[in-house]
């Protein structure tokens, strides 16, 4: 085993997985919020529902393209990079993404078809099955590859047969203890993250006085959605918290940098931990919290990092920033999502422009939230690739460093190159374009025949042989 | 490992999955074939209302059809983790190539419409993405034939090991099969200067794939000893006859589509060449996945997993061949000059 390989793979994989994750998180929540707003416009009639459901369907769709070109390497990725990691569980793991391809993939990549392209050549109510199926189908997704990712944290179900992981009960498997909790919370992570993207859209659509029904359905919807999810979030955070107590303790030692188990614990709330010499410099501490959150008991004990020898510990410094900046988001989110529920409450909502210029340049903030949790869960889970089973350093595939490398050194002038300008391109459909245009008349010709103009917002477009983006 | 020792479950769960993957694949290779053939095609249509126009008459397919990329090789990984292991690493380049390109052509069918008029750069990436992809999947092919070194049950070879004079052949004679598949497709479904012009370049391109055809027919049985042994002993010969008769069928059937009316019975034809071919590649080296050291029963998945597996493509894959038919009828027709599908 190659040291500088595996680093070099390590890297790669990280690379490749953080931003991948940006997009199907996003993809996750747009999805679902395009399909109510089409429910939204079948119940009621109201133009600006249809509006807002073609404008968001054109970010969708840049974002699911791009989820889906950055998705497909890391499926080979477990080969070139990671074959030991293939050989070892692939009997398990394998099959959990198999049914993700079989069930999600094809659901979502053929409904998308009718979904971006089919405005016209379907019928109203077959549009929105086909949206409706491509939000399932991106939950689906979700809960297949949390099941696998949860495997990999707490493996369940299975016996090693010379050295291989083996399947013996395939409900164990998949659900296995940290997956329910696992997936409610990325789950909520990805609808709370794509809430605040719309809620900051409508607060600034609102700031520059544009679109004003369109920014107050954005604003209304966003802030019921925060104000409701962060507090669960919160919850199903703690939960999932307990659950990786009882099943990786280190990982929790970790992330609270918590050395020894020498009576009731105190919540660091800030320090510089020191993995050399086992202890926090600059400590801010607050006795007891530590023991009410983690064991909800004020004297509750559990495992410190020095309980393991130093091999077997995460990287702590890492993780206990990451998982400090998740919390610290969340917290701000709860606090934005009540303070905007109050001024609804008083009706002042829309005219409370410093609240407005707040919740404005708000919405990345849930995507850094999504990253910093997964640097926490999956940093927290080293040395172990999947846990107790297999190391990550006994992992790697016999490549050279040199080939990652120069793979590596591709993927991040590539993924730089093209996300970057995805986003920048995202950003001007939003800024600069925005929901515009009439809504659409249901297909109303007879079938085969080519279809008549959409709009007349389009109609310049259409002139010039070129189409609006993402319709 | 000698399949004869096999009983049961053992000896066909690994057979099953192994057809199943095989179909993946070349749903894979003809339903990406005419859409990554419309990139490769692209510098030969420089007018851009022309683009517009061969875009859409893709645009709302091709996501699913890379979907089969994913099931092929996840099912590998699946069924086959062994296999996978080795192969992956081996053709570790090509591979990575193929995945960038796939990233660079995919982001243009979106971006290419946000970027307007400043699209050019978009219109370069989906050729040289899409041709690079073909190109890269056809050295795999030809690197997968040429071999592959074990060791422990481990991939024991260079990066570099793929690449021969035969394996960059079969890029190229991949590039071209694309291209013919996405010409038969314009033909079929667009109309004006592109399907004329799309007919126009598709008879060359016919002929160069039968070329390619031909060459590799040639070429594999004097390179590789097992192959001249599967094809021409005794009676293999004669159940195998029917493959070039077959072929040249097609190439027939392919021609009078390009020239004459029905225009639908080129794309066919040049499927079914696309299918004769990988057909041909499967009695080459099946049983063995990686040549001479795993088969399909060594590399076998536990075949708990195997048949866990399998009940979901029974299930699931029926439904998917229903949603990807209403797909396509529902987009069916020609896609006409100036009008997409939106």
């Amino acid at each position: 085993m190659d040291p500088h390989a595996l680093l070099l793979a390590r890297l790669q994989f990280a690379f490749t997985i953080s931003f991948h994750i940006i997009f199907p998180a996003f993809s996750i929540g747009l999805s679902a919020f395009i399909a109510t707003l089409l429910v939204l416009w079948r119940r009621t009639g109201r133009e600006h529902y249809h509006r807002l459901a073609r404008f968001w369907t054109k970010i969708f769709a840049v974002s699911f393209a791009m989820g889906v070109v950055s998705g497909i390497p890391l499926s080979y990725e477990f080969g070139t990079n990671w074959s030991r990691f293939s050989v070892v569980t692939g009997n398990v793991i394998g099959p959990l993404i198999g049914y993700e391809v079989l069930t999600a993939f094809f659901l979502e990549a053929s409904f998308l078809g009718v979904m971006l392209f089919g405005w016209q050549r379907v019928k109203p109510w077959l549009h929105l099955t086909a949206a409706v199926l491509v939000a399932l189908g991106t939950a689906i997704s979700g809960f297949w590859i949390l099941s696998a990712n949860s495997w990999m944290h707490t493996p369940a179900g299975y016996e090693m047969h010379g050295g291989v992981a083996v399947p013996v009960d395939w409900l164990k498997v998949i659900f296995n203890p940290s997956f329910p909790y696992r997936f409610a919370h990325m789950m909520t992570a990805a609808y709370l993250t794509t809430s605040v993207v719309v809620l900051a859209t409508g607060a600034r659509y609102m700031l520059a006085g544009k679109f004003e029904q369109e920014a107050k359905t954005m604003l209304r919807m966003g802030i019921g959605m925060v104000a409701i999810l962060g507090p669960v979030q919160l919850l199903l955070g703690d939960q999932h918290g307990l659950n990786t107590l009882k099943y990786q303790p280190i990982k929790i030692a970790a992330l609270e940098a918590h050395w020894k188990n020498d009576g009731p614990a105190d919540l660091v709330v800030f320090a510089l931990p020191d993995e050399k010499h086992e202890r926090n410099r600059a400590a801010l501490t607050i006795p007891h919290l530590g023991s009410l959150i983690l064991t909800h008991d004020w004297n509750g004990r559990f495992a410190g990092l020095e309980d393991v020898p130093p091999a077997m510990r995460p990287p702590v410094t890492s993780i206990f920033f990451a998982f400090r900046l998740m919390v610290g988001i969340g917290l701000l989110l709860i606090a934005f999502g009540l303070t905007g529920a109050v001024l609804w409450w008083r009706r002042r909502l829309f005219t409370t422009r410093w609240y407005l210029r707040m919740a404005q340049p708000a919405w990345p903030l849930g995507f850094v939230a999504i990253l910093a949790g997964w640097l926490t869960t999956e940093s927290g889970r080293q040395p172990y690739i999947a846990y107790g089973i297999l190391r990550t350093d006994q992992a790697l595939s016999p490549v050279a460093a040199s080939t990652v490398a120069t793979s590596l050194v591709a993927f991040v002038l590539v993924y730089t190159i093209v996300f970057s300008i995805g986003i920048r391109y995202m950003y001007k459909l939003i800024v600069v374009k925005g929901p515009e245009g009439a809504a659409l008349e249901p297909a109303t010709l007879p079938e085969g025949l080519p279809n008549r103009p959409l709009s007349t917002a389009d109609e310049p477009l259409r002139e010039s042989g070129a189409r609006p983006p993402g319709t | 490992m000698n399949p004869g020792n096999l009983i049961g479950a053992t000896y066909w769960l690994p057979l099953i999955t192994a057809l199943v993957i095989a179909v993946a694949v070349a749903m894979y290779v003809v339903m990406d074939g005419f859409d990554l053939g419309i990139g490769i095609l692209f510098p030969f249509f420089p007018q851009e209302g022309d683009r517009d126009q061969m875009m859409n008459s893709v645009a709302p397919f091709w996501d699913g059809n890379e979907t089969w990329l994913v099931l092929g090789g996840t099912g590998l990984f699946v069924a086959f983790p062994l296999a996978y292991s080795v192969i992956a690493p081996a053709l570790y380049v090509p591979l990575f190539t193929m995945l960038l390109a796939l990233v660079l052509r995919g982001v243009a069918f979106e971006f290419r419409w946000i970027a307007k008029p400043q699209h050019r750069k978009w219109d370069l990436a989906f050729a040289a993405g899409s041709t690079i992809a073909a190109f890269a999947q056809g050295t795999m092919v030809g690197g997968l034939l040429s071999g592959i070194k074990v060791d422990h049950g481990q991939f024991g070879g260079a990066a570099l090991d793929w690449l021969n004079p035969f394996s960059l052949m079969c890029g190229i004679g991949l590039v071209v099969g694309y291209a013919l598949i996405g010409a038969c497709w314009l033909v079929m479904k667009t109309a004006g200067g592109v399907e004329q012009s799309a007919r126009r370049r598709g008879k060359p391109l016919l002929l160069a794939l039968l070329l390619f055809i031909l060459l590799v027919s040639v070429w594999t049985p004097l390179r590789f000893e097992r192959i001249a042994q599967r094809w021409f002993s005794w009676p293999n010969w004669l159940y195998l006859s029917p493959v070039p008769l077959i072929t040249l069928g097609l190439a027939v059937g392919c021609w009078r589509g390009l020239v004459g009316k029905h225009a639908s019975a080129a794309f066919y034809s040049a499927v079914g060449l696309f299918v004769i071919s990988f057909a041909g590649l499967a009695i080459s080296t099946l049983p063995y996945l990686v040549f001479p050291s795993i088969s399909l029963w060594d590399a076998a998945a536990a075949p708990k997993s195997q048949s866990f597996i399998l009940i979901g493509i029974a299930i699931l894959l029926p439904m998917i061949f229903g949603y990807t038919v209403f797909v396509y009828h529902t987009f069916r027709g020609k896609v006409r000059p100036g009008e997409g599908y939106h």
